[in-house]
């Protein structure tokens, strides 16, 4: 096993396009996964891309249309950012990643790749609209999350690509956005079920936009196009809940696993939502 | 092209020193600062992130240096442990007088996290205190300590006057590595030459096997030295923790029986035995169907797991006192109690480790330095499989970075010591988290039914219980669980008619041994909860109902034993009842209230028996005086428990100096005698009692050479100890003298009849625990607010280190009864496999009574087990009485708990 260690996005696009590597950004990933493979005797064939020496892949910055949120951002780096409201849930989320440890090295786009079907960045980042920037020699291509994300452990990164950065349309009005995480400690935990939701009401208090999205519930987080859908012109309000009860479930395939079983995801994420849709209606925040 | 890798050398800034070193910058840095800059400070206890051990300061943040490659810092700061810096000492200061360190594995990573926080935040909120340490884990303290010397470092704490050390603060006495990083575990040293070993493990949960040509492999691999196989063990490949039971392989013959066993260990240089990809080896693997839990054994599904024994069933457990169809049939009030649990791993945050040497005199010997609970027992195992005299073996405990019942089986010694003696050269090795958790022993899963019958007022009648324990594999410590539980079944209670059945099943599962309560922590859920069932039918109150039925001293047990004195339950619940009916109040005024979230209140006793069951368990000491002073030599291994503290503690009052005189030799079976394991909660009492009765030895003797009378006032001063009585002052040079007190004590017990009467423990610990929780009742989510704990230890001999115990003891149970499963290749990880953190920790409040046991050291007996015993039965009481359902399927996992309160909810609908 080797490592690489470029200095500039040139360099290291000329090494993904020459031979297999393993990308490294903040390796809160590939190491564990190395960890298990050490431990069953399988040692690791591919050498290691360090991009962290890649200064132009840093940081987190305003745009005309949005914001620009470098592959070597961590969880971190989010939560420091001075970001609108409708980032709140994504702080949120970023202060539930692991501990203080993995806030500091795990990246955003390092939580996209990875495509683990828990990860906390995709609920957020879906609702959010974000689009990834691959490069490669041959191209720079943008692509939605949905397009990027395909399945468990799948993503569309050509073997060529690096991924550069997360492109964010700045967020509709000045809504706080929410992120729900239900695990079984508190600290270092997994998602069982995850929720975003940004939901905006008109004058009246009827709801004028919703977006949601669930996380862990699904080989890869989804919108729930459909309760979007229905929502909009709607008040909260008990109403709701044979609505989410309706919508939710059929939007999810999940698996039973330790964390939990698939009925139990189902209706943990029914909960979450309707919990989340309700505190859009009164600010409060649930236990 | 900037190919770091081509570069031999990387530079590195450690703790403000440059480092030009020749490392591989793909190596993480956890290896690069221990293997090649000699910073064992910090620790590994998974290699994946999850355990916070190897927590280190790049550019004053804190992140795990498992998960970073050494090419990535360089040209950034990083600071360990062993760096020089006053925020930093005044952390190790405050973690060691406040006792935050016990086996101290955890400390390096908790005070570098806690480094990170004062830098930026010198006053944090206990809020904070918990998010900058939510990363690092620890399976000792329950972090109550940690929290607090976080908050207070740099503020003074009490530090015990000299002279009456028992009963006071004195911080640990080996806490001083610990908490400077420099303490060494099995990890840490190694002799410079030393070979690498790694085991070669059965990925099938049963399978036959048979090994093709291993001299050809190893040919073709340079550096790989040798290839053990079962061929290679020199005398028995059989061993067990029983003399008439030896049924586990050292290396398996051709067929294993759980995943993780044994086949093969490759030796050689470290870089080509971690090359080999072990799925090349010439293994012909034939797996078959195995038999993963008690419904499957039980069924013998895939055949017995061993020979001899055609239903499965290792061992068998009864206690038969009265006649209980009769209790029953006279009984007001019957109810049940069932329960099932899951494999608990132990999760000491350090993996088993160690090196062996072999040492060629006149007779060649093994020397084996390891972490371990058991060095006498190691030595004679390790004999066995060597071929060897006992006397040929050397056991070196180093540092145990937790044990809790898990190393106190053979884990690294067998293989490392065969290695060492048929190569000649040195051998280490330290087994990675996930193999940690797939070879070393559990908690029994068990299934368990208990039924209760109660008279109008609610006095126990009858109490019938039946447990299966599903010992895996192997019986590890399967019998001794099967005979420890009938024992205690009752729970501390008076019952006049009993039957009490246990069975040990074999399983394919991994196997399950010995574990902070031998199976007593799962039956007293399934027992308590029966309890709670009638107290609810008779509509008493559930502290009262225990009140009535405690166990006082004069009462007999159900094994017929009377127990003459130290019996403090009662006085346990005296001291829980205003906090019990408080919480009660709250718990209610919560309720009225309505909403998703449901409060609840719950109760758990315990009583547990203090040393091995109905077995002579001896312990002996030896304290010196010669030209080193006072030195007390032990050979109980302090787990991180403390009990080179209390037993310093001990001595000195006994020999009447201060605690700072006396100094240790530990553990070594060539240096110390045998103190018998540490486990069973026996050290304080049994080695307490020993060292008591040594010190008291030498001092008879001192004061004999001195002629001085018995109340003579000892002093070390200088190179002399003086003895001073009156006018009397004489002065013993210590370069001149030679004086020797031995004490030893074995605990009297007689053996159980076929009904399992007659007096199986000295004394027993005593103690009772409420709990407080709200459950979210959409989610199924628990959240334990508040413990109070009353324990009986008969004497408080450290009160900071008994806390301690207890603290620690609540987290365990809480995670047994929350959120530990340990399901084989699928939670054989940190990440997977979820203990507590600091933010699932309550807040706990404890209450010391103190009801003297004549035969113990100053009155003291243990806490080690009976601190976590109670915890779970209060917790998932806390739960029935919120949901009004009981749960029967622990861990109480989100989606169990809404699937209890889904059925209830039926159940009353219809
Ligand atoms: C203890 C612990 C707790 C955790 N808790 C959580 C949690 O609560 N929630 C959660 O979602 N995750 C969690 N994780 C997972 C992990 O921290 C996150 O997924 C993290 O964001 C990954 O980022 P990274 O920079 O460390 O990725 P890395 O490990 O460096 O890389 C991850 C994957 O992405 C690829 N990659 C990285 N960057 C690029 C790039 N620019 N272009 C192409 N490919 C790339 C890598 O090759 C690799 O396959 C946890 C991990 C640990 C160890
Ligand atoms: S060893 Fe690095 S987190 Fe456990
Ligand atoms: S003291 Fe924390 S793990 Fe032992």
């Amino acid at each position: 096993m080797t490592m690489f260690r470029p200095e500039n996005l040139d360099d290291a696009l000329a090494l993904r396009a020459e031979r297999e590597v393993l990308p490294l950004a903040g390796g809160t990933d590939v190491f564990p996964a190395r960890a298990v493979d050490e431990a069953w005797g399988r040692p690791a064939a591919l050498p290691l891309l360090d991009l962290s020496g890649l200064f132009e892949l840093r940081g987190i910055a305003e745009t005309d249309d949005g914001y620009r949120v470098g592959t070597l951002a961590t969880w971190s780096d989010v939560i420091r950012a001075e970001l609108p409201a409708g980032f709140d849930g994504l702080k949120q989320a970023a202060r539930e990643v692991g501990g203080h440890q993995i806030q500091n090295r795990g990246t955003l786009v390092g939580n996209l790749c990875n495509a683990s079907p828990a990860a906390d960045g995709l609920p957020m980042l879906l609702l959010l609209e974000a689009e990834i920037e691959l490069a490669s020699r041959r191209r720079r291509r943008r692509l939605l999350l949905d397009e990027f994300v395909t399945g468990n452990r799948r993503t569309t990164l050509a073997p060529d690509e690096l991924a550069v950065a997360l492109h964010i349309p700045r967020p509709p009005g000045d809504v706080p956005s929410r992120f729900l995480k239900l695990g079984s400690r508190h600290y270092l935990v997994i998602s069982i079920a995850a929720v975003a939701g940004l939901v905006a009401l008109d004058g009246a208090g009827a709801i004028a936009t919703a977006r949601i999205a669930v996380g862990a519930c699904s080989p890869v987080a989804c919108r729930l196009t459909a309760l979007e859908a229905a929502l909009v012109g709607r008040h909260i309000d008990g109403g709701l809940v044979p609505l989410v009860a309706e919508t939710v479930p059929p939007a999810l395939s999940p698996i039973d696993d330790a964390r939990g079983s698939a009925d139990y995801r189902r209706e943990a994420a029914c909960v979450l939502v309707r919990r989340l849709l309700m505190e859009s209606h009164s600010g409060r925040v649930a236990a | 092209m900037n190919d770091v890798s081509a570069r031999p050398r990387l530079q590195l800034a450690v703790n403000g020193e440059r480092h030009d070193i020749p490392a591989p910058a793909e190596e993480r840095l956890s290896r690069i600062l221990r293997d090649r800059l000699g910073l064992t400070g910090t620790k590994v206890g998974c290699d994946a992130g999850d355990c916070g051990a190897c927590t280190v300061l790049v550019d004053g943040e804190q992140v795990c240096a498992c998960l970073v490659a050494g090419g990535q810092v360089v040209g950034r700061e990083v600071l360990t442990v062993e760096a020089r810096d006053p925020v930093l000492d005044r952390l190790k200061e405050s973690f060691l007088t406040r006792g935050a360190a016990q086996c101290g594995i955890c400390t390096p990573g908790m005070l570098m996290a806690a480094r990170a926080l004062l830098e930026s935040t010198p006053a944090p909120s206990r809020a904070q205190v918990e998010d900058a340490l939510g990363g690092v884990l620890c399976r000792c303290t329950g972090y109550v300590k940690i929290v607090e010397a976080v908050l207070e470092a740099g503020t003074i704490s009490e530090i015990p006057a000299a002279g009456e050390a028992v009963g006071g603060r004195l911080a640990k006495v080996d806490g001083a590595g610990k908490v400077a990083g420099t303490e060494a575990f099995g990890a840490d040293r190694a002799p410079a030459d030393a070979l690498w070993l790694r085991v070669v493990r059965s990925p099938h949960d049963r399978a036959r096997f048979t090994v093709g040509d291993l001299d050809g492999f190893l040919r073709a691999h340079p550096g790989l030295e040798r290839i053990l196989s079962v061929a290679d063990v020199p005398g028995s490949n059989a061993h067990g923790v029983y003399p008439d039971l030896k049924d586990q392989q050292v290396l398996a013959d051709g067929l294993v029986r759980h995943r993780g066993e044994a086949v093969l260990a490759l030796v050689g240089a470290r870089e080509a035995v971690e090359a080999i990809d072990v799925d090349r080896l010439p293994i012909d693997w034939r797996p078959e169907t195995p038999a993963l839990g008690l419904a499957a054994a039980l069924a013998v599904r895939g055949g017995p797991v061993h020979e001899g024994h055609a239903d499965n069933v290792l061992a068998r457990g009864r206690l038969v006192k009265g006649d209980v169809e009769a209790g029953f049939a006279g009984a007001a009030a019957i109810a049940e109690g069932r329960v099932e649990t899951a494999f608990v791993e132990h999760a000491y945050i350090e993996p088993e480790a160690g090196f062996a040497v072999r040492v060629d005199g006149a007779v060649p010997e093994i020397h084996i330095t390891a972490c371990t609970q058991s060095p006498y027992m190691d030595r004679d195992s390790v004999a066995g499989i060597m071929g060897l005299a006992p006397e040929q073996v050397r056991i070196i405990p180093t540092a145990c970075g937790g044990g809790f019942g898990g190393k106190l089986d053979l884990s690294v010694q067998p293989l490392l010591a065969i290695a060492a003696w048929l190569t000649g050269r040195p051998v280490r090795c330290a087994w990675t988290r996930p193999e940690s958790m797939a070879a070393s022993p559990k908690r029994h899963p068990t299934r368990i039914r208990a039924r209760l019958g109660v008279d109008g007022e609610g006095r126990m009648q009858a109490f019938d219980f039946e447990g299966d324990f599903d010992t895996g594999a192997y019986a590890s410590w399967g019998p001794t669980v099967t005979g420890r539980v009938p024992v205690h079944a009752t729970g501390p209670y008076r019952v006049a008619h009993v039957r009490n059945l246990t069975r040990g099943i074999y399983s394919n599962g991994p196997p399950a041994g010995a574990f902070r309560g031998f199976g007593v922590p799962q039956a007293a859920i399934a027992q308590e909860a029966a309890l709670d069932a009638v107290a609810a039918e008779l509509g008493l109150d559930r502290l009262e109902i225990r009140r009535r039925n405690a166990l006082r001293a004069g009462d007999e047990t159900s094994s017929g034993q009377v127990l003459s004195a130290s019996c403090g339950l009662v006085a346990c619940l005296d001291a829980l009842a205003p906090g019990w009916q408080a919480m009660l109040a709250r718990v209610d005024a919560a309720n009225a209230a309505g909403g998703a979230i449901r409060h609840g209140a719950g109760i758990g006793c315990m009583w547990y028996g203090c040393g091995n069951t109905s077995m002579s368990n001896p312990s002996i000491m030896r304290v010196t005086l010669d030209a080193a002073g006072i030195t007390l030599h032990s050979g109980a291994v302090d787990i991180g428990q403390g009990v080179n503290t209390i037993l310093t503690q001990i001595v000195a009052d006994a020999l009447r100096l201060p605690a700072g005189a006396i100094a240790m030799v530990t553990g070594d079976t060539g240096l110390t005698a045998d103190a018998g394991k540490t486990s069973a909660s026996r050290q304080t009492f049994i080695s307490g009692k020993a060292a008591e009765l040594a010190a008291l030895d030498l001092r008879r003797r001192i004061l004999s050479q001195a002629n001085a009378g018995a109340d003579a006032t000892l002093r070390l001063d200088g190179a002399a100890l003086m003895v001073e009585e009156g006018e009397l002052r004489r002065a013993l040079p210590l370069d001149e003298i030679r004086l020797e007190g031995a004490g030893s004590f074995d605990p009297p017990t007689t053996a159980l009849d076929a009904d399992g009467q007659g007096v199986p423990y000295a004394t027993y610990g005593f103690a009772a625990q409420i709990a407080e929780v709200s459950v979210d009742r959409e989610l199924g989510t628990v959240k334990v607010h508040r413990i109070a704990a009353a324990h009986d230890v008969g004497r408080t001999v450290n009160p900071t280190q008994v806390e301690g115990q207890i603290q620690g003891g609540i987290a365990q149970g809480l995670g047994l009864a929350l959120m530990e499963e340990y399901l084989p290749g699928r939670t054989e990880n940190l990440h997977d496999y979820l203990i507590p953190t600091v933010g699932d920790m309550p807040e706990i409040e404890i209450h010391l009574i103190e009801d003297p046991e004549p035969l113990g050291p100053s009155g003291a007996k243990g806490i080690g087990e009976p601190a976590l015993i109670p915890t779970a039965p209060a917790i998932l009481g806390a739960i029935a009485h919120a949901i009004g359902a009981p749960i029967t399927r622990v861990p109480a996992l989100p989606h169990r708990v809404l699937e209890t309160i889904r059925r209830a909810e039926q159940e009353r609908a219809t």
